[in-house]
């Protein structure tokens, strides 16, 4: 399986099905573990990298993921593909960009990935459509539980699972749900929505683009305490608890924006719809902005000839390497505004 | 909402002044913002922290009071051989070992990052407990190794290669 193989496809866990997922975009657990008797990334030889790929390589591969287990060589990877995988979310950009030798296990249709010599020798995560943490849990716990059959972990058993940084102490858990809240962007309500996270410790991030910055309306929310605390509880908390609120508050924002402005609601809706169809030249910023409209309109029904599906496909599609990939060359921003206007105007009008 | 000064990005940080009960509104961006000095803290300062622990510790020969923060000199890991400053610069430690190495100086943070909690709960790998005591020991060796080669000590090489042969057939 080669990497750009992945650019003309939706990831499954990007998906147009699972419980809530007009709001919740997808589920993810991740767990991050080090081999004991290595030291951390930051101190290791080329050498010693190359030994613990090796491995967890073997180790990972040897477990039984279903069918469509492959491994990338992340080191010798194009920059294209490395950048690919990001856009994908199936490595971190730090990954991509990291130094020596190092990779990433990649299964069932993308929704298992476990990147080896990132941060910590062994991060691994499982992904679900739609709100789904459950599953997630007790799927990444099992394979937990083979890999640690057949090596040893760095365990304290005061401070639980070591990592490199003191920040993911103790079960390494991150737990984390993607979230698209236009409604309580619209209505003013999302800086409420920050603040009530971060004061139950949780982190919020943007799903696109670099650094906290939320473009088009998608949020990353996840824990950030690690230690001291179950990982049933953390997936608990996240799911029986402040997600179904969240959730709750962007429908009743969306409710609102239909009873009180739904002129202004098509509008923005039909204008974003007419742009992304006729533009010829179009950024990823302002695509990622439109086509969060669009998919607003299309979870309420203001838009009946566009799937969900169409819509989720596209904001993976039009990033930069993909479209690099697509086009099979390096293309300069300009070349890629085209094209992704060109991927944009048929997707759209096959609908 | 756009920003007050650079009417370009979204004004997600609004600011309610009463000075002589008139109130005036500010609505900024976050760069705009931290230019003006409204820092905005979201994540928790690790490098912060610790560079405060750190400071701490600097000025402690001076003071003659070693209460304040760590004390004493930044002795490497025995292991690894990192030590706190470089920690401090990157936040990432250089192996399992420094956990017990900088105990002390770590736990405030580790609760700090952790809501208070220091005591781990929740999987537990079922053979953790007999943990290799001579980790510590061959990391050393090994970080010793590495540099007598580089120093072309052959010699001392050699012993280094058959200690660390020794302590691998004891495991």
């Amino acid at each position: 399986m080669k990497p750009a193989n992945l650019a003309n496809q939706s990831s499954s866990w990007f998906g147009a099905e699972g419980p809530a997922c007009d709001i919740v975009i997808s589920s993810r657990v991740r767990l991050a573990r080090n081999l004991a008797g290595f030291e951390f990334l930051p101190c290791l030889t080329p050498q010693r990298k190359q030994e613990i790929l090796d491995k967890l390589n073997t180790v990972i591969l040897s477990l039984d993921l279903g069918d469509k287990v492959f491994f990338i060589d992340v080191d010798h990877a194009a920059a294209l593909e490395r950048q690919l995988l990001a856009e994908r979310h199936l490595i971190s950009r730090q990954h991509a960009v990291g130094k020596g030798p190092r990779g990433v296990v990649i299964a069932a249709g993308e929704a298992f990935t476990a990147m080896i010599n990132e941060e910590d020798h062994l991060r691994m995560q499982v992904y679900a459509a739609g709100m789904n943490l459950e599953q997630c849990w007790q799927r990444i716990s099992r394979i937990d539980d083979e890999i640690e059959k057949r090596v040893e972990y760095a365990f304290d058993s005061q401070l639980g699972y070591l990592t490199a940084c003191p920040t993911n102490l103790g079960t390494g858990i991150r737990v984390s749900v993607m979230l698209h809240l236009p409604a309580l962007k619209l209505t003013g309500q999302i800086e409420k929505f920050v603040t009530a996270a971060k004061d139950a410790d949780l982190a919020v991030r943007g799903l696109f683009g670099e650094g906290t910055d939320a473009i088009g309306d998608f949020y990353q929310l996840s824990n950030q305490v690690t230690l001291g605390v179950r990982e049933e509880q953390v997936v608990e908390e996240l799911s029986k608890n402040i997600v179904p609120r969240i959730v709750e508050y962007e429908k009743a924002a969306r409710q609102a924006l239909l009873e009180e402005k739904v002129h202004s609601l098509d509008d923005k809706i039909q204008r974003a719809l007419g742009v992304l169809r006729s533009a010829c030249l179009i950024s990823s910023q302002e695509s990622l902005y439109l086509l969060s409209s669009v998919r607003l309109g299309v979870n309420l029904g203001r838009v009946p000839n566009v799937s969900l599906a169409t819509v989720n496909e596209l904001f993976l599609v039009t990033q930069p390497a993909h479209l690099q990939i697509r086009a099979g060359k390096m293309l300069d921003a300009d070349q890629r505004d085209a094209l992704r206007a060109q991927v944009i105007r048929q997707k759209l009008a096959n609908n | 909402m756009l920003c007050q000064i650079c009417k370009d990005n979204t004004a997600t940080i609004h600011l309610t002044e009463i000075e002589h009960g008139r109130r005036t509104e500010t609505h900024l961006c976050q760069q705009c913002a931290q230019k003006q000095g409204l820092a905005v803290q979201a994540q928790i300062p690790l490098n912060e922290l610790l560079n405060n622990l750190l400071a701490a510790a600097k000025s402690v020969p001076d003071a003659k009071d070693k209460a304040v923060g760590f004390s004493g000199p930044d002795v490497p890991c025995p292991a690894c051989g990192i030590t706190l400053r470089q920690f401090s610069e990157t936040s990432l430690l250089g192996c399992p070992n420094d956990y017990q190495h900088f105990h002390k100086e770590l736990l405030p943070l580790i609760e700090r990052s952790h809501a208070g909690h220091s005591q781990h709960c929740g999987k537990t790998p079922s053979h953790a407990g007999k943990q290799q005591k001579n980790e510590v020991e061959l990391a050393n060796l090994r970080r010793r190794l590495e540099q007598a080669v580089k120093a072309e000590d052959y010699e001392t090489a050699a012993q280094l290669r058959d200690q660390i042969r020794q302590l691998n057939e004891t495991r």
